[in-house]
């Protein structure tokens, strides 16, 4: 039991770690036709993001991986039954990743058009459906005995689904407005942390109204009754969501960004914590979720996965800090004018 | 619509697309680190030229592997989903390792190489890019040890309805594995350097930058040699290994329908496949495909007969890719060898330049027809031996999964396009004109 809650918690740690670090390249995405007036703005804001939105998005792949090594059973539910919501997050994710090397390799408006589009709906396509998705996970899934869904698309889009995506999106627009405001100057930055500032009270409305509502429509507070000092994790979210007014009316901006990141990681493990030990929750019979303990791996393969986890995330994250570290400066004309700059 | 015929057609299109790019990736990122080496101990500006303007060409593909990638690790599940908890014990371990020793390296260190060039001294700016290299290789291993498992399991127990690991060193050293890796690889590099070959050779045929592409394509030509012939030594051996642990796919390669000794090999035959034999068998020569599978013209090879109908796999598909591999296999160290002599008269030979242009294509054509063989050839099963392919769908609609292929088939062709029109473009334009003189802050301030 030891080794799967290990087990739990690191996946759970994993999702919190991908919405943290790719959430804020989605959220420049989604601002991009908003505060991106001229094309050198444009060029600004996805430069913000060029060094490090590709690291970011391995976070999914390490997710989706260890879902599939530790959990193969809930791998193998989770992306079956959201096969219409999963594809349509990977086709974003496609057009996307190709927009920024595309888009200035060919100097036309029609081209860069077409490319900004791409970037739009690629960044808000999944900031939405991963919040649909996960609260839709929160708050169970219609799976019948032999675990097979009995639903579709249209299941998934019910109200606290709904406001999942919303607050989803919320979170990585102000995630991402914030990095813009670390990495940008003059007009853009201005926006930039105007847009955070101007987004943040919606934020918190809709962060307190998900939490209520969790009340309602989900079971996640059990656990959190039984051991009341659980509930650190939700002070972690709302004081991250303090915190991002807090450190942007000092103007410190990366402080307000990992304030930020705090809520997110808050928010996510709101849900993973509320969810323990079930994984994917049968909203049919709740003997027919699947948990820790009936969907996970054999103890010899979470033992050796734990190994290389314990290894080499550590590592990865030392690596990514230090390009964080490298790619948190101003950016400047010079970096525009750089030959490999998006 | 069934799904699972929809499934695999899915599967194997995103597959086949994402392997456009990967081959250039691993050979290319090799290339170009080896430039920046040279660069960074010399100070040579043409070797800087050179690193960037095929690092240029190294970035549009590497972007285009990159996302079609992310797709294929969800697929399992999403189309895959009863081969993913059947085998999710040891494959899903693989492919998690996969991203976390190597594939993070590659693509949190791909944006310090493109944006680092006055963050990082010259020796370290080249260090990443060998990183890059290196890990991109590292990743290829991983997924075909991944792969090879699907091939010749092994180091598992069948418990609780599906397969446990039970030895990880034997997954990790598995023979077929560690035989995939060592032809994959030098594949991809004959795959890269053919690429920056032909693209030399274009140049050297409009009598453009003459130095500059003499020196890629003579670099290029180095590791092409080098690698053609490992692949034909290894791809020796592995045949040998096939016969032991995959003779229906042996059988399938070489169209061999009785089993015999001295079994013989054919210079033109086809087969015929709804009568079990062949249409017509020119040019016999016996013994050699005992040869081939054993090192002995006396051994017995089993034939497709021996195997029940649904036991067999496709058998003129993985026969055509087999000859096409084969074929162009050998071409290509007779190209470089070739090449090798004419190494310091390049421009002079102008029918040797315009062939090495018409071949950049080829490899990848040898690459996708070897990948034909490996997964064509293991069919009907998925897991050869323990679960077929049949049994290892998703409960999803024909549906769904038609609307997502559809999808697949129109958004790739587009990329795909773009992507080829993109590098064309990249490629035909050729490097950034030297500036000597100019001040450094005007050198770089180009659009």
């Amino acid at each position: 039991m030891e080794l799967q809650a290990t087990w739990f918690f690191i996946w759970g740690l994993l999702w919190a770690i991908f919405f943290m670090t790719d959430g804020f390249d989605f959220g420049i995405g989604a601002l991009y036709p908003f505060l991106g007036k001229r094309e050198q703005d444009k060029r600004m804001m996805i430069n913000a993001m060029g060094p490090l939105w590709d690291g970011n998005e391995v976070w999914l792949i390490t997710a989706g991986g260890v879902t599939f090594a530790a959990f193969p059973l809930v791998y193998a539910v989770m992306f079956s039954s959201l096969y219409t919501a999963l594809m349509l997050i990977l086709f974003a994710l496609i057009l996307r990743g190709v927009s920024f090397e595309f888009r200035g390799k060919v100097d036309h408006p029609a081209w860069r058009n077409v490319w900004d589009v791409c970037i739009f709906i690629g960044s808000t396509t999944p900031a939405l459906l991963f919040g649909v998705a996960f609260a839709n996970i929160f708050k169970g899934l219609p799976l019948d005995q032999a675990h097979l869904f009995q639903g579709n698309l249209l299941t998934l889009l019910n109200p606290y689904g709904l406001l999942g995506g919303v607050l989803f999106m919320l979170f990585f627009l102000v995630h991402g407005a914030l990095w813009l405001a670390i990495r940008t100057s003059e007009d853009l930055h201005e926006r930039a942390v105007r847009a955070a500032g101007r987004l943040w009270l919606p934020l918190l409305l809709t962060a307190v109204a998900f939490l209520a509502y969790s009340a309602v429509a989900t079971d996640l507070y059990a656990n959190y009754l039984e051991r009341p000092y659980l509930f650190v994790v939700i002070l972690a979210a709302v004081s991250g969501l303090v915190g991002i007014k807090w450190f942007l009316a000092k103007k410190q901006y990366f402080r307000a960004w990992l304030a930020s990141a705090l809520a997110i990681a808050g928010a996510t493990f709101f849900g993973i914590v509320g969810l323990f030990p079930n994984m994917l929750l049968s909203s049919i019979n709740a003997d027919y979720s699947l948990t820790a303990l009936n969907a996970s791996s054999s103890p010899m393969t979470l033992k050796i996965m734990l190994v290389v986890v314990l290894l080499f995330v550590p590592l990865v994250l030392a690596y990514q800090i230090w390009a964080y570290h490298l790619f948190h400066t101003k950016l400047g004309q010079e970096d525009l004018a750089l030959e490999d700059a998006y | 619509m069934d799904p699972v015929f929809l499934s695999r057609l899915q599967f194997a299109a995103a597959t086949m697309f994402h392997f456009l790019f990967v081959p250039l990736t691993l050979g290319l990122s090799v290339l170009v680190a080896y430039m920046e080496t040279r660069y960074a101990r010399s100070g040579d500006e043409t070797y800087l030229r050179m690193t960037k303007f095929w690092g240029k060409l190294f970035l549009i593909n590497f972007a285009l592997g990159v996302v079609t990638g992310i797709t294929l690790e969800f697929q399992f599940g999403t189309n895959w989903s009863r081969y993913s908890a059947f085998v999710g014990d040891i494959f899903g371990s693989l492919l998690a390792i996969e991203a976390t020793v190597a594939f993070f390296l590659e693509s949190i260190l791909i944006g310090v190489w493109v944006f680092g060039w006055k963050k990082l001294s010259r020796k370290a700016h080249a260090a990443v890019m060998w990183l890059v290299a290196g890990a991109g290789n590292i990743s290829a291993l991983w997924i075909l040890i991944a792969n090879g498992w699907m091939q010749q399991p092994v180091g598992y127990v069948l418990r609780n309805g599906r397969a446990e690991l039970n030895d990880f060193a034997a997954v990790a050293l598995n023979k077929f594995a560690l035989l995939e890796f060592f032809h994959t690889v030098p594949a991809a590099f004959i795959l890269g350097s053919f690429f920056v070959m032909g693209i030399s050779a274009y140049h050297l045929l409009k009598k453009q930058n003459i130095d500059f592409f003499t020196r890629s394509f003579r670099i290029a030509l180095v590791l092409g040699f080098i690698s053609s012939v490992w692949v034909i030594i290894e791809g020796d051996q592995h045949a040998i290994h096939v016969t032991q642990v995959q003779p229906t796919k042996l059988a399938a390669m070489e169209a061999h329908w009785e089993t015999s000794r001295e079994a013989p090999m054919f210079l033109l035959t086809l087969p015929d496949e709804a009568n079990e034999r062949n249409y017509f068998e020119f040019g016999r020569l016996p013994g050699l495909l005992s040869f081939l599978g054993y090192h002995d013209v006396n051994a017995e090879v089993r034939g497709l007969k021996d195997f029940a109908r649904d036991e067999r796999p496709p058998v003129l598909l993985t026969f055509i890719a087999f000859r096409t591999m084969v074929i162009l296999g050998t071409l290509f160290p007779l190209l470089t060898l070739i090449g090798w002599f004419l190494r310091h008269r390049l421009i002079e030979n102008r029918w040797y330049l315009m062939i090495m242009v018409a071949a950049i294509p080829l490899p990848y054509l040898a690459i996708q027809a070897g990948w034909v063989v490996a997964e064509v050839g293991r069919q009907p099963w998925i897991v050869y031996g323990l679960l077929k392919t049949a049994q290892a769908a998703s409960p999803v609609t024909g549906g769904q999964v038609l609307s997502s292929l559809i999808a697949f088939i129109l958004v790739y062709g587009l990329l795909g396009l773009t992507g080829f029109f993109l590098i064309a473009q990249t490629a035909i334009k050729g490097p950034k004109a030297v500036q000597p003189d100019a001040p450094e802050i005007l050198r770089v301030s180009a659009p």
